[in-house]
Order: structure tokens, then sequence, then C-alpha cells
């Protein structure tokens, strides 16, 4: 079952909103219900599904009505229709009681400027959301002090929120939410409001929180690289709608249309493509019973200096140069004499494309892709250059 | 512009005098009487402790919440109004000035509260309190003798009414000042809209509310004159006998000493403010 479930939500801003549902039902744009009533639609039939144990990325620009949508997920704003599931419960329908039940023991959430108390201490601030739930002093100033703990600000637990820097403060955010032991984490732009290299710290440490405990996470944030990096899927927002949902790669590689393409257009391509994306099949394969005669004339049909060699179920042999093929013609000697094996950099499929970068540079032939022994395919300088620069489809055709 | 005749000062008369003052006057003798109890209550309380323990109060009060330079003035201040043989009217005064404050906070802070959480409250309350700063005072404080008679108690009733306006509005404020994330982060993390009263909005607009009690402590302090025309004993009554006999200096060593009361009253209720 999925964890979080978002089918049709809606929310619109201003005095008739039913009214303005049944013009968007009827077709009608954003732009359209605007000039004629003047109310604003936040976000537009959105649905979307978060399993459990994945971290789902909403993206968008500013006004693309991203917030809005998270805060209808814990009802932090009360959508004008669709439903929201939470755990298989629409938490559109509870009444208050249980509404306030389920933010406790099911949603955490985590603030762009953090939110935090400015009259409690860190401790407190922790503890808040078990003190809320009326959960005893000593208890819950123990699972505070531990989860202060976990996010690496211990020695900090009388200090309030002003004395500490952003990045901080934002390990109070992430560590108040994550006291509450909630299987689902909502973090609105956790991280935008920090500098860079605090940022990617604290990337690098929710995917470490998120393997550790396996928590549901919906991120919400306006940067691309942030998405792709965290994301195990990503949906892109524009205008209050959800134009594209998919993997990294699979809006990398198929925008959905030239919104999304424009928006991808720039993303730094290396830490998401991966070997897999660029290698092509080598153009000559020798299978192993060809000798070196058949060897020499394939390279010159080529117009290469040196092939790779693969038995019958293509498991991967070595290389053959075009000089030890002439030797080996020449001088008559089997071919498994002439193989190199050695000086061939073979890596698995799914190598991202950033670690290849200095290794390319480095070798003299090709790299080799493997898997399970197999060769898949062969990744040149010139592929991971048009791979980074045209992404991988036509990427393929300028190198062939 | 005469275009019909709007009798709002026979109705009023009619409302007053047929109704009001016949119907209600046991009901507002019992209003005048726990006033009364109140306002003597506090006056007798404060003129029991010696002026030197009241001062030594005052002086350990300003030094701890305004500085040194208050905490001087403070016994400069005190030991002035002792040397015009003023202290017995200055604890009147200020007895009145207590009374209606506390009126003022426990009317004026739920008030506050409420028009902060609701938009149709608001809208409500905030022609009540424009209506009640200004309208001028003679209006209602002709009607509250009537009602009242003379003495401390139309003098508190007229003084909430001026004084208990900013309690009200700076309470409002106060809460809705407080940083909508804050807010948002709290129900997020699933508080009842009680819980969120008592743990985040009221603690976090204390110093607001506590400008609004200073303002309605000055408010009120500056009503102490004006009070004392309908019977109010204090500084405003040395004040008023001064203006009436011509006696320029009777009349400043009262008014000096109503600014003395200010001074200190606004540095330390400040200090307070500054202070949470």
């Amino acid at each position: 079952m999925n964890k979080i479930e978002v089918n049709n939500v809606t929310k619109i801003f201003g005095s008739h909103p039913q009214q303005g549902l049944k013009r968007l039902k009827d077709g009608e744009q954003k732009s359209e219900i605007l000039e004629k009533t003047g109310m604003t639609v936040g976000v537009n039939q959105a649905s979307f599904a978060v399993k459990p144990g994945e971290i789902f990325v909403i993206m968008g620009l500013s006004g693309s009505g991203k917030s809005t949508l998270i805060r209808l997920v814990n009802r932090l704003i009360e959508p004008t229709g669709g439903e929201v599931l939470i755990d298989g419960k629409d938490i559109t329908k509870m009444d208050k009681n249980t509404l306030i039940d389920t933010r406790r023991k099911k949603l955490g959430m985590v603030f762009q400027k953090f939110g935090l108390l400015p009259h409690k201490t860190i401790l407190n601030n922790v503890a808040y959301g078990l003190e809320l739930q009326g959960i005893s002093k000593q208890e819950r100033e123990q699972r505070a002090q531990d989860t202060i703990k976990d996010v690496g600000l211990s020695g900090y637990e009388d200090s309030y929120p002003s004395q500490l820097s952003g990045g901080m403060q934002q390990r109070v955010g992430i560590a108040r939410a994550l006291a509450n032991d909630t299987d689902i984490l909502l973090m609105d732009e956790a991280f935008s409001a920090l500098d860079p290299i605090i940022r990617k710290e604290m990337q690098d440490e929710l995917l470490k929180i998120q393997n550790k405990l396996g928590k549901t996470v919906l991120f919400i944030t306006h940067d691309l690289d942030e998405a792709l990096k965290l994301g195990d899927r990503i949906a892109i927002m524009k205008d209050g709608r959800i134009v594209q949902t998919g993997t990294s790669e699979e809006i990398l590689e198929n925008p959905a249309n030239d919104y999304v393409s424009n928006f991808v257009k720039d993303v730094d391509r290396s830490k998401v493509l991966e070997a897999s994306h660029v290698m092509k099949k080598p153009e000559v394969l020798l299978s192993y019973k060809d000798g070196p005669r058949v060897a020499v004339r394939k390279m010159e049909e080529a117009g290469i200096s040196s092939i790779f060699v693969t038995d019958k179920e293509k498991n991967f042999k070595g290389l053959i140069t075009i000089d030890d093929a002439v030797k080996a013609y020449q001088n008559n000697i089997p071919m498994e004499e002439v193989l190199m094996n050695d000086n061939i950099y073979s890596t698995p499929p799914d190598t991202p494309l950033n670690d290849l970068i200095g290794i390319a540079a480095d070798v003299k032939y090709p790299i080799v892709i493997v898997e399970d022994g197999k060769l898949l395919g062969i990744v040149s300088r010139v592929s991971i250059l048009s791979g980074l620069v045209l992404g991988k489809e036509k990427g393929e055709v300028e190198s062939t | 512009m005469n275009y019909f005749n709007f009798p709002l000062e026979d109705w009023t008369n009619e409302f007053v005098n047929g109704w009001l003052l016949p119907v209600m006057s046991g009901f507002f003798d019992k209003i005048s009487v726990a006033l009364s109890t109140f306002i003597e209550g506090v006056t007798n309380l404060i003129i029991a402790i010696p002026p030197e323990v009241i001062t030594i109060v005052l002086i350990l009060l300003a030094w701890k919440l305004a500085g040194k330079g208050t905490a001087l003035f403070t016994l400069i201040g005190c030991i002035y109004i002792g040397s015009v043989d003023l202290w017995f009217e200055t604890m009147q005064t200020v007895a009145i000035v207590i009374v209606s404050t506390i009126i003022s906070v426990i009317f004026g802070v739920p008030v506050g509260i409420l028009s902060a959480k609701s938009s149709l409250m608001d809208k409500i309350v905030r022609p009540i309190l424009d209506f009640m700063q200004t309208l001028p005072i003679f209006v209602y404080l002709i009607p509250s003798i009537l009602l009242f008679g003379l003495g401390g108690v139309p003098a508190v009733i007229a003084t909430f009414v001026f004084a208990a306006p900013p309690a009200v509005r700076m309470t409002r404020l106060g809460i809705l000042q407080v940083p909508g994330e804050v807010v948002e982060a709290s129900k997020a993390f699933g508080s009842t809209s009680k819980q969120l009263l008592l743990k985040v909005q009221l603690p976090l607009a204390i110093p607001t509310i506590m400008a609004g009690i200073n303002q309605t402590i000055m408010l009120a302090l500056s009503m102490a004159v004006v009070a004392s025309m309908i019977g109010a004993p204090g500084l405003g009554s040395i004040v008023l006998s001064g203006i009436s006999t011509v006696n320029v200096g009777l009349g400043l060593i009262g008014g000096l000493a109503i600014v003395v009361i200010a001074i200190i009253l606004d540095r330390i209720t400040q200090g307070i403010g500054n202070k949470l």
C-alpha cells in the first residue's frame, strides 16, 4: 500500500472556491479563472503516490504551488477538492481530533525557515511534538536527548535557536521531526535557506538517515540538482499542475514537454547519467574462435587500431591491438597469447558518469562495461563528453 | 443637509431617564459597591505600607528592570513626593491606576486574543475601540456619574473606557506577529488550538502585550486630573484645586508628582516587557 496517496487534490484561494473547482473541471485554465473570477488556483488536480521508504521530490519554481501542495498533505491548508490518503485513510475527511492524532503519530514536518520556537531551548524544541502528546517530561527529554545526539548537536541542549547557525537550526528542525518517530517526513524546502556547502552536507545526512530509518520522505525543492540527488522519484510542478512524474533518468531523457526539457537543459548530467546511458556497442565484436586474420580484417574495415574480444556467450576476454594481431598472423601465434587484459578498465553499468571522467582521461583504451562477466558495451572519452553535453540518446547518435 | 429629523438626543434621554436609571440602578449599584470595595482595599493596602518600604521596592525594581539611571530617578522622585507632602494623594492616584489597569487587562487581553483568532470578532471590536478612544471623555463622564455617583468608581470606569483599547489592540497585534512558520510548525506536530495559544502564541506575544499594558497605565495616569473632576481623590484633585484657586504653585507640585509617577511606572513596565 502507498504511504501517501494524493488523488486529484485541488486548492483554490478566493471567495467561491467550489465554483472555481467546477470551472477547472470544465477545462478552464488557471489564468482564465484568475481573469474571470479573481481567484487563484494554488494546486490544480494534482495526483501522486509515495511508496513506503521512498524519497519523493516535488520540484517546481516559486509560485508553482509546491509549498501549498505539501501543506495539503497534512491539511495545514484545507483542500478545495480531491483526497489525500495517509496509510489509506483520507485526511481531508478526518474530524479535528483524528487529524491532530494523525499529525502527531504519522506526519513529521521540516520547514524552510526552520519554524523553531524561539522561546524554548533546543532540548524543548526537539521534545515539543512529544510534549504536545502529553508524554512525561522525563521520557520526552530522554528521547529528545537521543535524537539530538543522532543529528550531532550534543552539547547544545540548553542553547536557544537564535544562538545557532542556520545549518544547526535545521538539524534541530530535523531532530524535532525525528523525535516524534513518524513514518513520514514532510520537508518543505528544508535545505533551501542554507548555504551550498552546508546544504550538500545536509542532503548527504538526509540520505543517511533515510537509509538507516527507512522513512518515507516527501521533499519539496526548487533546486533541480537537489531533486535529482535526493529523489527516488520526482514530480515536476508548474502552475499548480504536476507536469511529469518519474525517476531522474526518465525525466532527463524523456521530458514530457518543452517546459520540462527547458528545465533540465542545464542539469549537471554527470551526476545523473550512468555508464550504461552513454555506452555503445563495440563496432566490431570478435568472437573467440575467429583467428588473427579475421581480427586484422575487421579492424581494417572499421578503421580502428584495437578490438575487443569475447567468447560465444559474450563473456569479456580482453583486447587485441592491430600490431599484435599482425604479429600473431605472421608468426602463426594463437590469439590467446597476444590477448591483452590488464591495462583495461572495466566497470559495472550503473557507475555514475561523474566517476568515469577522470579515469577516461588516464586510460589508453575505452572503458569496458561489464556485468556478470559479460561485455555490455564500451565507453570512450568521446561518448562521455557527448553524453554530458547532449544526454543519452543524442550522445549515441553523435558517436556512431 | 437637513433631510429628515433624527431625534437621537430625545431617544437617548428617554432611554437613560426612562429605563437605564430606574430599572438598572440596582445592577449598577452592585457594580459600584464591588468596585469601591476594590479601590478602597488597594488604597488602604498601599497606604498601610510605609513610604520608605515602597520607595526601596520601587528603586530595586527600577534598578533590576531599567538600570541605574532610572533607580536614581526613582529615589529622587520619591523623596520629592514626600517633601512636597503629597505621598498620600499619590497613593490614592496609584490605587485608581492599579484598579483600572487590572480591569483593563482582565477585559483587554481575552478580547485581544479573540479578535486575533476571528476576523468577525475583530470587525465588531475595532469600531468599539475607536469609539472608546475618541468619544470626548465628558460625554460618558456625566452618565457615569448618574449611574455610579461621585468618587473613585466613575473615575475607574471612565479611565477603563479610555485606557483599555491599547491592551486589546496590542494583544491582538502580538498574537498576529508570531511568525507564520512557527504557528504552522506547532500545528503540523499536532497542537490543539489551546496548546497553540498557551505554548506558542501567548509566550511569544508577551513583550507586545506588555507594551500595551504600559500604554494602558500611561493613559490611566493621564486621566487623573479629569477623574478628579468627578470626585476621584488623589493628585488630580490637588491640581484641580490649584487651577480653581489660581494657586500656580499648588498646580505645579501636583502636576510634577503625576509626571514623576508616570516616568517611574513607564520605565519599570517597559523593563518587564523587554526582559520577557
